[in-house]
């Protein structure tokens, strides 16, 4: 579910052993969920002469910045709060990657 | 009966609530602040309209983690009649209390029309003074309230009778033009499985006198009164 990548230049194990990632999560509808938004934007789409579109669903697109010592505990935390709060499990499912940052990068 | 009205950051239709049941019911009722967390000498909980923490991320999912949420389902366990009504109802799905969540409308436009429902089931305190099948008159005024559930939550409801009110014409038939937002199987209000809370898109609230173009909502508020008494009378 979670890929991580390495941006800047890494020193980011700070004096408390903690290293800083920016979870990147996509939240979009299940399958079966019917998305009026998508439609719409897929007939305005076909409207601007784009007949090759087929289908659109539109979802939501949430940045996270965390502390977590491990890339896996970074993982179950987030994992965590997409459970919790980020998308609702009746409606939306979920995926995110995990990008580890340089410690003076501004958030 | 003693009711409550939580306010919400956002809350919008609490202080129509609290003059429904004033003016309406004559009842003793009170705002209860949503960093409360005693509910005590409370008899019933009405968790209004309105845009909860500005419905960001979702309707309702944020208001779900205000620490008055704790208490409602500590009250809703022991039994206590609750009723959600529009965001209510979508705070109350976002909470767990109630099976299936609320979309965006079909049409993607905010809905504020006069709509008709029919009361399917008498058996829950928020319905106890209505006969099934009566049809209600009642506001809306909502831009996510297509009702959703996924097939076997849907089955499981209609089986059990925990569907309530229904998007009806006025003669209380189902018509694709008397649902206004999509909701799957015409579903406008629903109880959970203990039959004590209730969450409804329509507002009772706004229909509890004539002068403001309605008073069936009464017919609703009213209904925990008879609940209640036939309580105590069972006691």
């Amino acid at each position: 579910m979670s890929r991580v990548s390495q941006e800047g230049s890494l020193q980011s194990q700070s004096t408390n052993g903690q290293r800083r990632w920016r979870a990147d999560v996509y939240v979009t509808l299940k399958p079966v969920v019917n998305d009026p938004q998508g439609l719409a934007v897929r007939d305005g789409l076909h409207m601007l002469g784009y007949d090759e579109v087929g289908a659109v669903r539109a979802g939501k697109y949430i940045q996270v910045w965390l502390e977590a010592e491990r890339e896996s505990d970074a993982e179950k935390r987030m994992t965590e709060m997409c459970d919790k709060l980020l998308a609702n499990p009746v409606i939306e499912q979920y995926r995110f990657n995990l990008v580890e940052q340089a410690h003076d990068e501004a958030e | 009966m003693r009711f409550g009205v939580i306010t919400f950051p956002g809350s919008n239709g609490d202080h129509d609530a609290l003059k429904a049941i004033e003016l309406g019911l004559k009842q003793p009722v009170e705002a209860i602040w949503y960093r409360e967390t005693n509910l005590d000498g409370f008899d019933c909980i009405l968790i209004p309209g309105g845009f909860s923490y500005g419905d960001y991320l979702r309707a309702g999912a944020i208001a779900r983690f205000a620490p008055v949420m704790e208490s409602v389902a500590e009250f809703a366990k022991k039994g206590g009649p609750i009723l959600g009504m529009c965001n209510g109802f979508q705070v109350l799905t976002e909470a767990g209390m109630l099976p299936g969540a609320l979309l965006p409308n079909g049409s993607l436009q905010f809905r504020s029309q006069w709509v008709h429902v029919q009361v399917e089931r008498s058996d829950t305190p928020w319905t106890a003074g209505i006969d099934d099948g009566t049809v209600l008159k009642l506001p809306i005024a909502h831009g996510g309230g297509r009702y959703f559930a996924d097939p076997k939550t849907l089955a499981r409801l209609e089986e059990n009778g925990q569907v309530i009110f229904r998007y009806t014409d006025a003669s209380g038939n189902r018509a694709p033009d008397a649902n206004p937002n999509d909701s799957l199987n015409d579903i406008a209000g629903i109880c959970n499985e203990q039959r004590n809370i209730v969450g409804l898109m329509p507002h009772p609230e706004r229909a509890f006198d004539t002068i403001i173009g309605g008073d069936d909502g009464i017919k609703v508020l009213s209904s925990v009164l008879e609940a209640g008494i036939a309580a105590v009378a069972g006691r």
